[in-house]
């Protein structure tokens, strides 16, 4: 299933958030999520399926000013 | 001292996060600077998670309280979104928020400022809102739920300082109880100094001390200087005048032409 992760278009296995998560490493990372614009909790994670062409934010913290 | 939602803190110091030559440097500036906050953000994860993992814990050793921000957002939806994962990141309801409206000033946009702070804030948000010094703005800010305010001093980044004097008096005046933080655009302690003097609650830096060639010794100097500007705040400075007044007597002077 091809979609947007951080930008770059990717295919991918999923099927849910999580999945996507463990497939990149980093399941159990200090990262928060959101899909479509739209904030994921990580306690929903393992709920949400993914489509094709959603576009998919993992973050983590960073310096910032 | 500033007490920001409820919260007393020892510094008059917020301090930034990026930009130091090394993370050692960071936690030197930091000591040295007494700052009781730091600003921090989140960005794309793309190693795995490690580099977020490393900057966690930096940071968590620093002891302070952390105020993430919403850097870079130009819209509301992307701040609102960005502070949620923030939230859920740093596991605080405290956000730094900015909405910026103009790609060269960095200007905030004051109408999705406002309307982002709302709905933030009905989230169950605390909002620290990086604003202009503009009266009418920061009292919708605080209509929208916002316990402090956080006028820029001049544009982020660039040393200038506090641009708008007539505009900062006016709105410390107007707010006389809200607490209010120079966010942006200082360069030298002695602006932050004018600041303090002018009977602000606190400074936030960044780039002033992590751009300076010995960011851990800047630090010290704005901690210096933010304590002699609240010092002389509360010591009540005398009004300037236009015309000279000796301070000598000149009763008993002796007359030697």
């Amino acid at each position: 299933m091809n979609i947007t992760l951080n930008g770059t278009l990717q295919d991918i296995a999923g099927p849910t958030l999580e999945d996507l998560l463990r497939e990149t490493g980093q399941a159990g990372a200090k990262v928060a999520t959101a899909v479509n614009e739209t904030f994921v909790p990580a306690g929903q994670r393992a709920d949400l399926v993914l489509q094709p062409g959603d576009r998919v934010e993992i973050v983590a913290p960073r310096q910032g000013g | 001292m500033p007490t920001f939602y409820g919260t007393e803190f020892a510094s008059r110091l917020m301090l930034g996060t990026a930009q130091y030559p090394s993370p050692a440097i960071l936690a030197d500036a930091f000591r040295r600077s007494g700052a009781g906050i730091a600003t921090v953000s989140v960005r794309r994860e793309a190693d795995g998670g490690e580099a977020g993992q490393q900057f966690w814990s930096l940071i968590e050793g620093l002891g302070v309280a952390l105020l993430p921000n919403t850097a870079g957002c130009h819209s509301v939806r992307e701040a609102v979104t960005t502070a949620q994962m923030a939230r859920e990141l740093f596991g605080t309801p405290w956000i730094k928020l900015e909405v910026i409206g103009h790609a060269d000033t960095l200007q905030p946009d004051p109408f999705g400022l406002v309307e982002a702070a709302r709905i933030l804030t009905e989230d169950g948000f605390q909002v620290f809102p990086y604003c202009t010094e503009d009266l009418v703005l920061c009292d919708r800010l605080l209509n929208a739920g916002c316990e402090v305010l956080m006028p820029w001093g001049a544009p982020i980044g660039t040393g200038l300082g506090l641009n708008n004097i007539y505009g900062l008096r006016s709105l410390r005046a107007h707010f006389a109880e809200v607490p209010l933080v120079i966010d942006a655009g200082l360069g030298l302690p002695s602006q932050a100094a004018h600041a303090m003097e002018l009977g602000f609650d606190a400074v936030l830096l960044n780039t002033a001390v992590a751009k300076a060639g010995d960011p851990a010794a800047m630090a010290e100097a704005f901690a210096g200087a933010v304590s002699a500007g609240a010092l002389a705040h509360q010591a009540d400075p005398m009004p300037p005048r236009d015309m000279a007044a000796p301070s000598t007597p000149v009763l008993g002077k002796a007359f030697l032409e």
